[in-house]
């Protein structure tokens, strides 16, 4: 099956989705994620029989002009279903926040106004995985675009909530503002090397007489850039916005966004980074903006109260380290891996503990109504099994060894070592022991606070096996990370 | 076949989780390990316990365990002795059996997996899989400041073992292989510059493990605090991870950055016995005694790595290290299981309100005064067995026309510890148990046979090993 299948019938489902819920004139709305979440699961199931033209080159498909802004590789298949995981647990997650969802749309307390929540996200996912096979910067906008905007939506859709509300708007000012950025970088390099097509882009590099119009244009597309993977100069928007957002939509950012802009990054980057006319001052920029973002959003997490800001500041913290691992460029060699697959490990591993994050925060914030550091207290006795997989949820998005987290920081140090990249080696330990203090805050909060008869927390089904199978999942990946690497071949 | 030995405290605690009897399941699966891990320590040399799984192909990572030499087999031997005691000596309280237990056993499949592992990776893996349950239960089930003493030793051992962290990778990273021996025989790939940064990275990051004066402030509290076990298994066993990891690890691969920090090393362990003694007289709890008695007695092992750092040629240092390591373990941990047994028949461990209890319970008394007797390093018990190494390692290469170097006037000044350690716990001896009886001590019950089972062990191990040391320094040749 030839791979863009994959976006034709994600992008179908959703229109279809879209359309029964308009016509459909039922009550409840969850059938919609159901039926979303049981699409996404065949699709995921086909991204295992996708092809590219080099597979087949005699089928009449191979020779279409498509190919010339499409690819497909093993990164472009890891980074798809990467997309469809995110959206399916996103999916998942909304179901089981439809109550909180319905009370703030146009007839509160009926769910009249929640079915597109669940055909959206399908669209972003569709970008997502359009940008996992990005050849062409055209393309890649476009790609890019259907992602931002079907955002735009999601960020504001508790249309009576002021906080979803203002953090709409914000979203959609600094977006805007980035894509200025964007299109602008990309002007630029086009100006300087006269194609958009990356693999043609790396071929007229060594005949530039002068790089620095490029090296500007390149600056501002990693502006562009910044803004979706949440870093520093660009990370402003991401504690308001996280906050504000519906709780499944800020999980869908803070995983399925942030890696669609680093597999743009790294697809973009990758031609400049193989030349030696541009690697240089790349990396050096590499390297200060990972340095910023480890410094911001560690020291700004360290006194957050609000659970929701501070996983904000920790998927800025996070950007930072997948950043350090760019900065330490390596391509993959016989005995280590290079940076791109230690960047996507790490973002493999960052879903599974992020997302099992999320799904406590949002039965915490129906059940007990409120998303403080504060409401956890006491979780350790009303829930001890909860309590115990948000532990080691927490223990891994902070690094503690066998778990998945400590693997991916481990593979980020290690390359920085190897790229004798001192300052940020310091910086990152500095950010990591900072982690530890935020991120077992909460581990305190619930073992070791009263919580003053707070009633204990009555996980629905989904939530349940999610949480389960995500904590498990965190666990396996830290004592045999394999499943991941294989995944990445 | 050693991955069992690891294996099967969390398979304990897997069953407690799902509804095993939680003190029985501890008890059954901690015996069955001593019986395993006390076969395993006899004949550690066949080569037939060795196990290994490949769970990374780029960079090479395998979950391995095996034995790397001796010292491991005696560390592997101090963790199921101290564990069975630990969990046969605690109480939990009504309704948190399961999380008493289960983490107890947490605690010692983390300590097993630290000491059995031969890949580096899973060498820092376990000890902080350790470390987690640890920060848990005194948190939740501790006495005292018990929130304010965790989120210390949360925030300290976090702390130091980021930088340990920092200078394992670094080591892995230049001798490039994450197996330990593999990484000794790349000794030569160390260059002398990233010696000295490692060895600094080392000392502290291990050292704040240890509670080496000055990062040591966070031991006392946390110990006095800590419930029964795991101030035992903590004090008697995981703490000994970061000095097993110096000889392990530090020693043949830096040797020449250990050099250039020596004289820090030995200012620094002067501070733990003469200074951490000091304080350690002035204690007016007898938790909060024991637990900086236990920071003041790692200095003498410190002082046995000095030796070793000065002199490499010097086997003497090393059994030294690991004797007097175990024995430290063995003591403290009967002290600390006593001291728990004093609490729950006196309801206090304030020295100023007991006394006497020797009237009403002199089984206590009889078995507290062996462990302080060992915990003083007197001949016949095991602690004195280490010290006497010790002490004899610093003067090993004693050079008469030279004259006295740093190490032996490091040791000469140590040895006033040994006065220092008979003041406190003669006189927290004297206090508990001698005098007229007072309303806490007057109807203070007796040990009962449950009791006196896993003080019994820990006696008898003191004793084998004091009368005949030779029982650690052949599984060491």
């Amino acid at each position: 099956m030839p791979a863009y299948y994959l976006e034709a019938l994600t992008v179908t489902l959703g229109i279809i989705l879209l359309m029964a819920e308009t016509f459909c004139s039922c009550k409840g709305k969850s059938w919609v994620g159901i039926a979303a979440a049981v699409g996404l699961v065949a699709i995921l199931g086909l991204t295992f029989t996708a092809i590219g033209p080099e597979a087949k080159p005699t089928a009449a498909w191979a020779s279409w002009p498509l190919w010339n802004f499409y690819q497909f590789d093993s990164l472009a298949r890891f980074y798809k279903i990467f997309a469809l995981v995110t959206t399916l647990f996103v999916i998942l997650l909304a179901i089981d926040f439809r109550s909180i969802l319905a009370r703030f749309t146009d007839t509160p307390d009926s769910e009249a106004g929640t079915g597109e929540f669940y055909a959206l996200p399908l669209f972003a996912c569709a970008g997502m995985m359009w940008l996992a096979s990005a050849k062409d910067l055209a393309g890649a906008f476009v790609a890019l675009e259907l992602v931002t905007v079907t955002f735009y939506i999601l960020v504001a859709y508790m249309r009576r909530n002021v906080g979803s509300l203002e953090a709409g708007v914000k979203y959609l000012i600094l977006g805007a503002l980035s894509t200025g950025f964007l299109v602008y970088g990309i002007a630029w390099v086009y100006g300087a090397t006269g194609t958009m097509r990356l693999a043609e882009i790396a071929n007229c590099l060594p005949h530039l007489t002068n790089t620095t119009p490029l090296l500007f244009g390149i600056a501002f597309v990693m502006i562009g850039l910044c803004f979706k993977i949440g870093a520093v100069p660009m990370q402003v928007w991401i504690p308001d916005v996280y906050q504000g957002a519906p709780t499944p939509t800020t999980a869908f950012l803070s995983v399925g966004s942030k890696a669609a802009g680093f597999i743009l990054t790294i697809r973009f980057l990758e031609p400049f980074l193989a030349s030696e006319v541009t690697r240089g001052p790349i990396l050096t920029l590499l390297l200060i903006l990972a340095c910023a973002t480890l410094l911001f959003g560690n020291l700004a997490a360290i006194p957050q109260t609000n659970f929701k800001r501070l996983l904000a500041y920790s998927s800025i913290a996070h950007a930072g380290f997948l950043l350090l691992a760019l900065a330490a460029w390596k391509p993959e060699t016989a005995i280590s891996e290079g940076s791109i697959k230690v960047v996507s490990f790490y973002l493999a591993t960052y879903l599974l503990m992020t997302l099992g994050v999320f799904f406590v925060l949002a039965q915490v914030r129906i059940q007990r109504d409120g998303e403080t550091i504060h409401d956890f207290n006491g979780l350790g006795k009303s829930n001890p099994a909860l309590a115990l997989a948000l532990t080691v949820l927490l223990a891994a998005l902070a690094g503690v060894p066998l778990t998945a987290g400590f693997i991916g920081k481990f593979m980020v140090f290690s390359l920085a070592l190897d790229a004798q990249l001192w300052p940020g080696i310091i910086v990152a330990f500095i950010s990591a022991a900072a982690g530890f203090y935020y991120y077992f805050n909460v581990i305190r909060a619930m073992w070791w606070r009263d919580s003053h008869n707070a009633p204990s927390l009555i996980l629905p089904p989904i939530s349940k096996v999610c949480i389960g199978v995500l904590t498990i999942a965190v666990l396996v990946c830290g004592i045999w990370p394999q499943p991941i690497w294989s995944l990445l071949k | 076949m050693l991955a069992l030995l690891v294996t099967l405290p969390i398979a304990a605690f897997i069953a407690i989780l799902f509804g095993a009897p939680a003190r029985l399941t501890a008890i059954a699966a901690s015996t069955i390990n001593l019986a395993l891990g006390l076969y395993a320590a006899i004949t550690w040399q066949c080569g037939c316990w060795t196990f290994s799984l490949p769970v990374l192909a780029k960079p090479s990572l395998h979950l391995a365990f095996g034995f790397a030499d001796g010292m491991s087999a005696v560390m592997i031997l101090l963790s199921v002795i101290v564990t069975l005691a630990a969990v046969l000596s605690g109480k939990a309280p009504e309704g948190k059996e399961k999380l008493y237990f289960g983490s107890s056993l947490l605690i010692s499949a983390g300590a097993l997996g630290a000491f059995a592992a031969t890949d580096l990776f899973f060498f820092f893996a376990f000890h902080e899989l350790a470390l987690i349950p640890t920060f848990l239960m005194i948190g939740m089930l501790g006495r005292g400041d018990r929130r304010e003493a965790a989120w210390k030793i949360t925030i300290y051992l976090g702390l130091g073992s980021m930088v340990l962290l920092a200078g394992l990778v670094w080591l892995a990273n230049l001798t490039g292989t994450y197996d330990m021996a593999l990484m000794v025989k790349a000794a030569h790939q160390v260059d002398p510059a990233s010696q000295k940064g490692i060895a600094a990275l080392l000392l502290v990051g291990f050292g704040t493990l240890v509670s080496l004066f000055p990062f040591h402030s966070w031991a006392a509290p946390a110990y006095a605090s800590a419930p029964a076990p795991v101030a035992m298994l903590h004090a008697g066993v995981l703490k000994k991870f970061g000095l097993y990891g110096l000889l392990r690890l530090a020693i043949p691969l830096v040797p020449e950055g250990l050099q250039f920090w020596l004289t820090p090393l030995l200012v620094l362990l002067l501070g733990n016995i003469l200074w951490v003694g000091w304080v350690t007289i002035s204690q007016k709890r007898l938790d909060s005694m024991l637990g900086n008695s236990s920071v003041m007695h790692m200095g003498y092992i410190f002082l046995a790595i000095a030796a070793l750092i000065a002199f490499p040629a010097n086997p003497l240092a090393q059994s030294a290290a690991v004797v007097l390591m175990f024995a430290h373990g063995i003591s403290i941990a009967l002290l600390f299981g006593l001291a728990d047994r004093i609490e729950r028949s006196t309801g206090t461990l304030d020295l100023q309100e007991l006394g006497g209890l020797a009237k009403s319970a002199p089984g206590l008394a009889f078995l507290f005064g062996i462990a302080a007797m060992a915990s003083i390093g007197l001949p016949g018990l095991a602690n004195f067995s280490g010290e006497i190494l010790v002490f004899l390692a610093a003067f090993k290469s004693y050079n008469g026309t030279s004259g006295l170097g740093p190490v032996q006037i490091t040791c000469i000044l140590s040895i006033w510890g040994v006065v220092i350690s008979a003041v406190y716990m003669l006189r927290a001896y004297r206090k508990t148990f001698q005098g007229p009886s007072v309303a806490a001590t007057a109807n203070a019950d007796d040990l009962t046979l449950a009791d006196r089972i896993p003080a019994t062990l820990l006696i008898i191990t003191l004793f084998a090993v004091g009368l005949y040391p030779n029982l650690l320094l052949n599984l060491l040749k």
